[in-house]
């Protein structure tokens, strides 16, 4: 069953990874999103729709399990306000083979930009603030997996 | 009904939530949002980008012609910009 987070805290990769370590796997695929800073932020607050959000996940992980032979996935994204170089996301995803939690891997994380109620807003070094745009780019790698 | 709004359209309509009841004629997402626009100029503000505002219907993501027959909660945003 899929491990689905929504969390202030920090998480921990290794003991993330650890856990969909199984008999029968025999490859882990994982993706970290960390803060942008680029010396222009300053922090980043995440906002999010907390009676939605954890089942919007749900169902980005159940189609990421439907799609591949996955012996297990995970999702662990973080709110609330962070900084740049701080860990947002992780997803990884569990299978007997590197092709299936590779493609999966990368599923979860295009997919979870584009269908998952969060967003983020910008605290600049200039002292002003800003929410951040959707980009095309995210819906069209969204877009690649549609069929 | 209960509405929910989120990120700029919390900042510009100055509210999380508010308990509404709509008048019988609305059916559409797209009806609501011009009803809501009509109640003042932060709603006007929120909805003047259509394109800009996404909608979720009892917590499942909802189009403009999406039914609002029987919806308990009705939660409007931007684009989402998580991970």
């Amino acid at each position: 069953m899929p491990r689905i987070i929504v969390q202030h805290e920090d998480f921990d990769a290794g003991a993330e990874l650890a856990r969909l370590n199984a008999d029968d796997v025999g490859g882990i695929g994982s993706f970290i999103g960390v803060v942008r800073g680029e010396g222009k932020i300053t922090a980043l607050h995440l906002e999010h729709y907390p009676a939605m959000t954890e089942r919007a996940l749900a169902k980005i992980a159940d189609e990421a399990m439907a799609r591949w032979p996955l012996s297990d996935c995970t999702i662990i994204h973080r709110v609330g306000t962070l900084h740049p170089g701080d860990n947002i996301v992780f997803v990884a995803a569990a299978s007997a083979h590197r092709d299936a939690a590779l493609r999966a891997t990368a599923f979860l994380i295009d997919w979870l930009k584009t269908s998952a109620p969060f967003w983020k807003r910008e605290d600049f070094v200039s002292g002003t603030s800003a929410w951040v745009a959707a980009r095309e780019a995210d819906e069209a790698a969204a877009a690649v997996w549609a069929n | 009904m209960k509405l929910l709004y989120f990120a700029w359209l919390r900042e510009k309509i100055g509210l999380s939530e508010e308990d509404v009841v709509l008048p019988a004629e609305l059916v559409s997402v797209a009806d609501l949002v011009g009803w809501l626009s009509g109640r003042g100029a932060g709603y006007q503000a929120a909805f003047a980008q259509a394109k800009l505002v996404r909608c979720a219907i009892d917590q499942n993501f909802a189009q403009a012609n999406s039914s609002i027959a029987g919806a308990k909660e009705i939660a409007f945003f931007p684009p989402v910009t998580g991970g």
